[in-house]
């Protein structure tokens, strides 16, 4: 049940959204997709659902082709949201799950579950432009996942949704990844890659910048974060060999380095210098890879 | 297989939340009440006369003195209604007592230079445009028996001078249908060409709409991601058709119904002139094929249309030269009752996109040999079958586009986006 995608190309005329992308994206696992806006990432999805026919590559699934043969496996929650304006949550919820081959009795029980877990059990009966946003894309969220896909594909599932509602649909789709589902889902919010992932990409203008499992790309990162806080002035270390990047915060600084040795270099030299009340060495974020390796290529 | 069972889904989602709608419900009631209506409009018009009902009186004044009693007799057979008394009162009398609504109206009768009756009808207004004809022909008749009196003709030669001219129709060579057949058919054929005329207009735009209403909702994306765009665009468009099928069902059946439980009093009148007695069955399957056929056309090109655009609020944009080839179809169809030989009839006929309406209209008025109208059906499956096939490319590329570029600039990047795709 391996997703792969093997160098698959998409142009629209002269403008190339995806570029020689090659990813395997393992079973039962949750990969992330991370990139800006306009990186390609929709497009990348909307070629596996076969939505879009890649101009070069191919993708597979399970070694086949995906297409409406392999529609009842596969759950979409797509960027764009939508739903029928006019139609209430249960009917359209029943329409879109026969669509994938689901009864029109086993999709209601399924949608008490979904409804109750998702603290909207309410909404089965009102029409879904009676409800707000964020309460659209937990019925959206249903929608995908209705029909008990074996691929499930999340393209923004957390973007305009409060703190609150963020924690209750990570839940649950940390509950579907260990009940067995590959999920991928993408995200421009490092944070939740971060949190939910083992493997990710990072997609910059269509081309794939970084890719692995998240240990492995923070590993081979090599720069660390290293946090201190002093009572004397730090800003000697803005020129400190190996120091990569230096930001002032209200007590201290935070410094990203070249590797470990640094850190101890730095410590050694802080030495009889005054008062250190906090030092960290910290793994790198997501998020500092994210704008080392996309920000380097603005350069 | 699996296709095709999406393909019924989709199909018994559209009609059942079609029929379910308000919209639906509201525009059938709408619409059968209005059916009743005019189906008993003499009854509703009989309501109303209640007050009037009551014969109206106009005063006679006779200053021939003879004449008054004929004069009544002949006013009589003519208008039952009007009923006539001879006075002697004073002309400012009786024009008070007309102002004052007592009396409808007077009539002063006369003798003219000739020994021949003459009539003056004064009344309050002569918006009542009967009552003066009636008046006038009770006088015409009575000069002329007046003048074959004074001319001492016998009752035989008073018969012949009466007696109306012999004027006969006969329609030569092969395309000839009696006069009688002929206005039977003109009558059918006009209500029909209505029929299919606002059932093209109201299903296609219904088709439209809905298509754009997936797509400006953004639910088109999960749609198509589990059902092709091609069955999906089919089985709206029988979706709907079913729709339309039911409706116009439900109403034409109503109509029947009603019509004819007044037929009986109605013989004769309005209904007998519109033909609905002895149509020929002919003429009802054409109506339907052509009703199906054009339905088929303008709800295929519709679709792909609607998935042209964005928002909803473009549909009608995009629509709008589709609407024109159905409204100057009509209109040339309209036209054409009057003379559905003349060769611009002809040859609109067997355009695909007027066929429905002209072609239909040639064959319930003409007498055509079977090639013809053949011909034209052929030529309306053949132009479905490239709009179905063209139309299915450009909805498929056309629903995931979104922005706002020109309709022609749009179809060329949806099947762009077609283009390779499985």
């Amino acid at each position: 049940m391996t997703l792969r995608i093997e160098h698959v190309t998409k142009k629209f005329g002269d403008f190339t959204a995806v570029d020689n992308l090659s990813l395997t994206i393992p079973e039962k696992e949750m990969f992330g997709f991370l990139g800006a806006n306009g990186a390609g990432k929709t497009t990348t999805f909307r070629i596996i659902l076969g939505l879009l026919e890649a101009t070069e590559g191919n993708v597979t699934w399970n070694n086949e082709k995906i297409s409406y043969k392999t529609s009842p496996y596969i759950g979409y929650l797509p960027e764009e949201r939508g739903l029928y304006p006019k139609l209430k949550v249960k009917d359209q919820i029943i329409y879109l799950a026969r669509l994938r081959k689901m009864s029109k009795k086993d999709a209601i029980k399924e949608l008490d579950y979904w409804l109750e877990k998702l603290k909207v059990p309410d909404y089965k009966n009102k029409k879904v432009e009676e409800l707000s946003k964020g309460n659209q894309q937990k019925i959206q969220f249903i929608a995908a996942v209705i029909h008990k896909p074996k691929l499930l594909i999340l393209d923004e599932p957390f973007s305009g949704l409060d703190p609150v509602n963020v924690e209750i649909l990570k839940e649950a789709v940390t509950e579907l990844k260990n009940a067995g589902t590959s999920i991928v889902f993408s995200s421009h919010r490092m944070e939740h890659v971060e949190e939910l992932c083992e493997s990710l990409c990072i997609l910059h203008k269509g081309k794939t910048v970084v890719s692995g499992s998240l240990k492995e790309i923070k590993r081979s990162f090599g720069r660390k974060n290293v946090i201190i806080n002093a009572d004397f002035d730090l800003s000697f270390l803005q020129s400190y060999p190996g120091v990569v990047k230096m930001k002032k915060t209200t007590e201290g600084v935070m410094l990203q380095i070249e590797g470990e040795d640094v850190a101890e270099r730095i410590q050694r030299e802080l030495h009889g210098k005054g008062f250190v009340r906090k030092f960290v060495l910290d793994e790198p974020s997501l998020n500092d890879i994210f704008i080392e390796k996309v920000g380097a290529e603005y350069e | 297989m699996q296709n095709m069972n999406n393909f019924w889904t989709v199909l018994s989602h559209t009609y059942i939340s079609k029929i379910r709608s308000k919209q639906f419900i509201v525009t059938t009631l709408l619409t059968l009440a209005l059916i009743l209506i005019m189906a008993n409009f003499n009854k509703i018009i009989d309501l109303f006369k209640g007050g009037e009902d009551e014969a109206k009186v106009i005063v006679v004044i006779d200053e021939t003195n003879k004449l008054f009693t004929p004069f009544e007799q002949i006013v009589q057979t003519i208008n039952p209604d009007l009923k006539l008394t001879s006075e002697d009162a004073s002309e400012e009398d009786l024009k008070e007592r007309v102002l004052n609504d007592e009396i409808f109206g007077y009539f002063i009768l006369q003798l003219d230079e000739n020994q021949l009756p003459k009539g003056t009808y004064k009344a309050k207004s002569l918006t009542n445009f009967s009552i003066p004809s009636d008046l006038n022909n009770a006088l015409q008749q009575l000069k002329m028996s007046v003048a074959a009196e004074n001319l001492q003709l016998s009752g035989e030669q008073l018969q012949i001078l009466n007696n109306p001219a012999q004027f006969d129709e006969v329609a030569l060579g092969s395309q000839g249908k009696s006069q009688e057949e002929l206005s039977q058919a003109r009558g059918l054929v006009y209500v029909l060409l209505f029929v299919i005329y606002f059932a093209v207009i109201m299903y296609a735009n219904m088709i439209a709409m809905e298509v754009a209403t997936e797509k400006s909702s953004r639910v088109m994306e999960i749609l198509i991601s589990s059902t092709p765009p091609i069955t999906q665009m089919f089985a709206k468009i029988i979706g709907v058709a079913f729709v339309g099928l039911t409706q116009l069902a439900l109403w034409l059946g109503v109509g029947y119904v009603a019509i004819k439980r007044n037929l009986n009093d109605m013989t004769g009148g309005f209904f007998s002139v519109f033909g609905f007695e002895n149509t020929p069955l002919s003429t009802i399957i054409y109506a339907i094929v052509f009703f199906l056929l054009g339905f088929l056309l303008y709800a295929t090109m519709a679709a792909f249309l609607g998935s042209l655009v964005s928002r909803i609020e473009d549909v009608s944009q995009v629509i709008n030269p589709m609407m024109w080839l159905i409204i100057i179809g009509f209109i040339i169809a309209v036209n054409g009752l009057t003379m559905p030989d003349a060769t611009f009839i002809t040859v609109t006929s067997y355009i695909p996109f007027f066929t429905p309406m002209i072609m239909f209209l040639r064959v319930g008025l003409l007498d055509l040999p079977l090639w013809e109208p053949i011909l034209s059906i052929v030529l309306m499956i053949l132009t479905i079958g490239i709009f179905a096939v063209f139309g299915a490319r450009v909805y498929k590329g056309g629903v995931l586009m979104y922005g706002n570029t020109g309709a022609l600039k749009n179809i060329k990047k949806a099947l762009q986006l077609t283009k390779s795709e499985r």
